[in-house]
């Protein structure tokens, strides 16, 4: 079995959110770049399955190549190779499209990533992908088990969720409590240091969407403390000032 | 030309969220002279029920009552979608953000050509081109976002446009359509769903616990607060790890993300990971021990406070002006 896992590389999640060049950039002075969360918990269910189903383990991130310490965390973490599609990732579109390319050519089993990154927080490239190959998307998945060709999921859907089984090949769109997070320990450190990472030149790929601006919300405005021994003033406020009871 | 709007249904209802991407495609018919606003429901629900939909600002609503749509499988939902975009000659597809919304729409961008922007926060401004404001960085920031495709997927965020309730109602059309069995593929083998509950992603209201709740025992408070204010409730991600409340109520970074219109937090500290999931929130009222808190920084009201002293006080508050 073989299995790709599509990874992320963005802003850890206590960065502090610049921009910069007139608002068109965005500022990465001082910011720690991870493997996606989302990815994170694809990445490691999916080390979990390699080693309860002997499957080979690819990870895959479209990016240019300050992304390649985030490859080597993940080949760290336990992935046999990785592959990175040397381009910036423009839009949702254009990110489909280089993995369904390099999954065309490997024809893997199962292609995991996470439900979302959580830079632009789309939530749609594994649907994309899916739609590409012509096999089923399914997310936000919060359980994955394989049994032979069938797999078995739980979905998470609002206020609850629903339980799914479909064919091998298939994408699943990840998030916890699908598999606990990874640390890398000091083997895989080393051993990710030889570990093959490719290179490959994106495939032609039309703008359909790109970003011409950014912007961050308005400050927010000092907190009003009520006392603790005068909590009907609360109340007040609320249904008074915020109008919102 | 029309805007075509996916609308979902839960309980024999349309869901708020979905009417609401109804009165966004009303909002930008107006705005565009975009046509027709037609919603489009799947699987089985009552007319009377559907109609609806026409108060939110559709003009009509078609219906594909196939009871295989019931279950949200979502091939099968894309290629239905798919289909009626076409015959109604439609240029523009609107949905609400949600578990299903978000898959539908990703396979929709591939089988419409369409440029899709996802987390839509307002109109597109059409003064020269198509930019759409969107959210990103998980609430911490706006993209404006330009469309460069002849057809467009708008996936819209709870409360970016004002929900509308006094159009006519409309009238309903039946739509039969033949899905090819390949769409099923996926199989939805059984639903483990709260009935009858507000749901946390389209709450007015949410009333979340924290670690400093101490317990899944001391909920109860938690629980009768949101009763009184018809809210949902949700919690912190450690409260969720730990087991003390379900996975579905936890909050932030990496679970639901809200945009009520008042969330009170009590007894949670604020860390940058939650607040990513409630930063959409109109008004945010804290209660917490400690006055150094966090998130007392990103709260519009706060009570420094004990939980257990304060909560007991603040329902009977609440039930006072009822
Ligand atoms: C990658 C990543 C993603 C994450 N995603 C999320 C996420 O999605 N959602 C999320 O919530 N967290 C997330 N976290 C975790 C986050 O960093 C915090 O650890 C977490 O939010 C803390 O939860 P808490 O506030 O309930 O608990 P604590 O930090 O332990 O805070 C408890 C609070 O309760 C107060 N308190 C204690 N007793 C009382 C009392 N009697 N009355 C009133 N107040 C009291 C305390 O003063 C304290 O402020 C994430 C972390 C990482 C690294």
């Amino acid at each position: 079995m073989k299995i790709l896992v599509c990874i992320t590389h963005v802003p850890d999640t206590t960065s502090k959110i610049q921009f910069t060049d007139n608002d068109t950039k965005f500022d990465k002075s001082g910011v720690q770049f991870i493997i996606g969360p989302y990815d994170d918990y694809a990445l490691a269910r999916a080390v979990e399955l390699k080693d309860a189903l002997g499957a080979s383990l690819t990870v895959l991130n479209v990016g240019e190549a300050d992304t390649e310490p985030t490859l080597r965390k993940a080949l760290a973490i336990g992935a046999d190779d990785a592959i990175r599609v040397n381009a910036f990732p423009t839009d949702a579109l254009f990110v489909a499209r280089q993995i369904a390319a390099i999954a065309k050519e490997n024809s893997y089993d199962l292609i995991l990533m996470g439900r979302e990154s959580i830079d632009f927080n789309g939530g749609m490239v594994h649907g994309m992908v899916g739609e590409l190959l012509g096999m089923p998307s399914i997310s936000p998945v919060m359980k994955l088990d394989v049994e032979g060709e069938t797999v078995k999921m739980a979905r998470e859907i609002e206020g609850g969720k629903e339980y799914l089984e479909a064919k091998l090949p298939l994408i699943a769109g990840c998030q916890e409590p699908i598999a606990e997070w990874k640390i890398p320990n000091m083997r895989g450190i080393m051993s990710a240091r030889t570990k093959p990472l490719n290179v490959v030149e994106a495939v032609d790929s039309e703008v359909a969407t790109d970003v011409t601006a950014f912007k961050l919300p308005p400050a927010k405005g000092s907190v009003k403390l009520v006392d603790k021994d005068n909590v009907e003033e609360l109340v007040k406020l609320l249904k008074n000032e915020a109008k919102v009871l | 030309m029309s805007i075509l709007v996916y609308i979902e249904h839960a309980e024999g209802s349309v869901k708020k969220t979905s009417l609401e991407a109804v009165s966004f495609g009303k909002a930008l018919a107006d705005k565009t002279s975009g046509g027709e606003v037609i919603a489009l429901a799947l699987g089985s629900i009552s007319d009377e029920a559907l109609a609806i939909a026409g108060t939110a600002g559709a003009s009509k609503v078609m219906h594909v009552a196939d009871g295989n749509l019931d279950a949200g499988v979502i091939q099968a939902h894309a290629d239905a979608v798919a289909q009626v975009y076409k015959q109604v000659g439609a240029n523009t597809l609107v949905l609400s953000k949600s578990s299903l919304g978000d898959a539908v729409a990703a396979r929709l961008a591939v089988k419409l050509d369409a440029g899709l922007v996802s987390n839509v926060v307002d109109l597109p401004d059409t003064t020269g081109g198509y930019k759409v404001k969107r959210s990103i960085y998980t609430g911490k920031a706006f993209a404006e976002t330009t469309v460069n495709k002849d057809h467009k997927i708008l996936a819209v965020k709870k409360n970016a446009v004002d929900l509308l309730t006094n159009g006519p109602e409309a009238t309903v059309e039946k739509v039969s359509l033949s899905i090819a069995d390949e769409n099923f593929a996926a199989k939805i083998t059984s639903t483990d769903k709260a009935e009858g509950e507000i749901l946390l992603p389209e709450a007015d209201v949410v009333v979340s616990g924290g670690r400093g709740m101490k317990g899944p025992e001391n909920w109860g408070m938690i629980e009768e607060l949101a009763k009184e204010l018809g809210a949902a409730t949700g919690c912190s991600k450690p409260v969720s790890d730990i087991g003390w409340r379900p996975h579905h109520e936890h909050v932030g970074q990496t679970g639901v993300k809200v945009a009520p219109t008042l969330y009170l937090a009590v007894g949670i500290s604020g860390a940058i990971q939650h607040l990513a999931g409630v930063n959409s929130s109109k008004y945010i009222v804290v209660i917490n021990k400690d006055p150094e808190a966090p998130f007392f920084k990103a709260a519009d009201y706060g009570i420094v406070g004990d939980a257990f002293e304060v909560l007991p006080k603040l329902i009977e508050a609440v039930k006072a002006i009822k």
